[in-house]
């Protein structure tokens, strides 16, 4: 029972048929979508062939698939490292604006530092607004006190109202625009963008976060203590490791990457801190760790996959007048027939 | 005459409690039979939704009141046949819940953006209108959903341990194959509980935009679902510790709006941080307590007796 829950079954027996079995999975749960979309008065093919006719039919919509893969990667890294240890990091929405919000703070702070001081600093202040930030549910996981699902989804809620107090209070610009948002940042702390798109150079820290994570799960002495808590966490302290520590170090990290992710999407995209940062990426990256069972490959599948459905959502927004919350109608549908399929044992 | 803060934060707490009161409420009794449902704030979503939706198409608050509830508890019945009858992950069944609620209350609250309705009808009895202060304030002038508040929880309480129902419920939670083997069904128990459970989630979504702001807005719950998930935990799955921890919960969010309206000179953002870090101080302060009261089978999967 204990394993069940924690990875979806699916992969169980090899990429190439769990591919094969998410082809069946998504096409039951588009159809699915297909019928609400239609009872709702909408057309369902027609929402489909304009995603895929704006997303992978032309180079430019393609690029922008490469733009929203840059946080889901990452908040699904911030999902899959905890869940190594069994622990349920349902977090990523707050950590990615706490890393937003303090990359901000040090771009905003030290403006004239040239670029190859700025750029490294602001990530790393990104990744820290992250990792303190999930590091509170991990302390009081650690000294079992609160459960870290509960206590990571509170503290979703939190976040954004911190980031709008700076944006509508003390960093609010000061060039008269009606929309409350942080001043420009200086050119020095804005992530360099390829080939005159929006894809940036978050895209190569996702890459390289999903590399780090795949090579200290699998390949490290660290790895093998987490993946040894995630079993039996009972056994791994009588075998000595530091299980209270890795719990904290574990969220810590997870929640560093999300914050990684906001700190791409104010560096490499917007140029200043703003309101609506994101339209659930942290959930979704959530959906992707867990869909892809932890596995590296799977999550770049599924960050790619989710890219495309979530898009769908802008369709559904432009082109059917609905709002794009409804898309999280289609996340379910999928992940309802994952859980459904799993045969009874 | 201005209401006294003490008096205006009673009167919010009570209005903004009743909401939180019917979740918990919802939640105590599916989690009496084993089940977490970490969707409740989704199912909250559609009640608040489809309440709103049915009472602007029908110009009737009753009808609305009455599909949120059916919604909540169809929608529960739904995460039922994942968790029971699937033996899917309770964990990632609510939050596919989750998710379902977001999206669900979207599309049907869509159509209805920025819809007036007059809401459920309240009254207050001629002679507590005549205490000081109560006219000046929203004290004793209830929707039947607040009214009725504090004698559901009773009644949770009593069905929960008083009845042979409960007594099954509470069994299942605790060892469903002990539940069995007493010549219970636990799937059929569990399916009960979730549907009532459910019912009470719609209700309290209901109450949010049927009586207390009047409008449907996505995401409107904005995680009282979550909150009242850990009041739950708060008062150790008894329905009438409950009643005591709305009443706190519903405090601190009217302390801030309070606080709000009288133009304190604290930024609105910070205020509203309050209920959430309340929740997690409440969580932390009760921490090592909460294992002895919990259900002893809460969360885990019943595989059968065979």
């Amino acid at each position: 029972m204990a394993d069940g829950g924690k990875r979806a079954a699916v992969w169980e027996a090899g990429p190439v048929r769990a591919a094969l079995r998410y082809g069946v999975i998504c096409a039951v749960a588009l159809g699915v979508f297909a019928a609400v979309l239609l009872l709702a008065g909408k057309d369902p093919l027609k929402a489909y062939g304009d995603t895929f006719s704006y997303t992978l039919a032309n180079a430019e919509g393609f690029s922008e698939l490469l733009v929203r893969m840059t946080p889901l990667l990452l908040t699904a890294v911030a999902v899959a490292l905890p869940a190594r240890l069994g622990l349920i990091n349902v977090g990523g929405e707050g950590q990615l604006y706490m890393g937003a919000w303090l990359a901000s703070a040090g771009a905003l702070l030290f403006p004239g530092l040239p670029a190859w001081m700025l750029l490294p600093l602001v990530a790393l202040l990104g990744f820290a607004g992250g990792a303190l930030w999930a590091a509170i549910p991990g302390v009081l996981r650690a000294a079992r006190l609160v459960n870290e699902t509960i206590a990571t989804l509170l503290l979703n809620y939190v976040a954004p109202l911190i980031v709008s107090y700076f944006i509508f209070g003390p960093w609010r610009a000061k060039e008269g625009s009606a929309y409350p948002q942080s001043s420009a940042f200086a050119e020095a702390a804005r992530l360099p963008s390829f080939f005159n798109t929006r894809v940036h150079a978050g895209l190569l820290i996702a890459l390289a976060a999903l590399m780090a994570y795949w090579l200290i799960m699998d390949k490290t002495r660290w790895g093998v203590d987490m993946r040894a808590i995630g079993g039996n966490p009972e056994a791994a302290k009588r075998l000595g490791i530091p299980v209270a520590a890795w719990i904290v170090i574990a969220l810590g990290i997870g929640g560093g990457f999300a914050g990684l992710a906001g700190m791409g999407e104010t560096m490499g995209i917007h140029g200043r801190l703003r309101e609506g940062l994101s339209p659930g990426y942290g959930f979704t990256g959530f959906l992707i760790a867990w869909l892809a069972g932890g596995r590296p490959l799977g999550i770049l599948f599924m960050a790619f996959l989710f890219a495309i459905i979530t898009s769908a959502g802008d369709t559904l927004q432009i082109t059917q007048g609905l709002p794009y919350a409804v898309i999280n109608i289609l996340l379910a549908l999928i992940l309802f027939t994952v859980l459904a399929r799993k045969a009874a044992k | 005459m201005t209401t006294p803060l003490g008096l205006g934060v009673l009167a919010g707490a009570i209005l903004s409690g009743t909401s939180l009161l019917y979740a918990t409420l919802g939640e105590t009794i599916v989690e009496r039979a084993g089940i977490v449902n970490l969707g409740l704030e989704g199912i909250m979503l559609i009640g608040a939704s489809v309440g709103f939706a049915v009472t602007v198409a029908s110009g009737n608050a009753w009808l609305g009141l009455a599909a949120a509830g059916a919604a909540g508890g169809l929608a529960n019945l739904l995460f039922g046949w994942l968790v029971v009858a699937r033996r899917a992950n309770q964990l990632a069944s609510g939050l596919a819940m989750m998710f379902f609620g977001f999206g669900l209350s979207a599309l049907v609250g869509a159509p209805y953006v920025g819809a007036v309705i007059t809401g459920l009808p309240k009254w207050r009895p001629a002679w507590l209108a005549s205490l000081p202060w109560v006219p000046g304030s929203t004290l004793f002038n209830y929707d039947i959903l607040t009214w009725l508040a504090v004698p559901v929880a009773v009644l949770v309480w009593w069905a929960l341990f008083r009845t042979r129902w409960g007594l099954g419920v509470r069994a299942t939670g605790e060892s469903p194959a002990a539940a069995f083997a007493s010549g219970r069904n636990p799937a059929v128990l569990q399916f009960q509980a979730l549907a009532a459970g459910g019912v009470l989630g719609g209700l309290a979504g209901a109450h949010l935009s049927l009586s207390l702001t009047l409008t449907w807005a996505e995401y409107m719950t904005a995680g009282r679902g979550f909150i009242a998930i850990a009041l739950v935990i708060f008062s150790k799955w008894n329905p009438l510790r409950a009643i005591a921890g709305a009443l706190l919960f519903g405090g601190a969010e009217a302390l801030q709006l309070q606080l709000q309206a009288r133009g304190a000179d604290v930024s609105p953002f910070l205020l509203e941080m309050f209920p959430y870090l309340l929740t997690l101080l409440v969580l932390l302060a009760w921490g090592g307590a909460r294992r002895l009261a919990a259900p002893a089978s809460l969360g885990r999967t019943f595989y059968g007796s065979q």
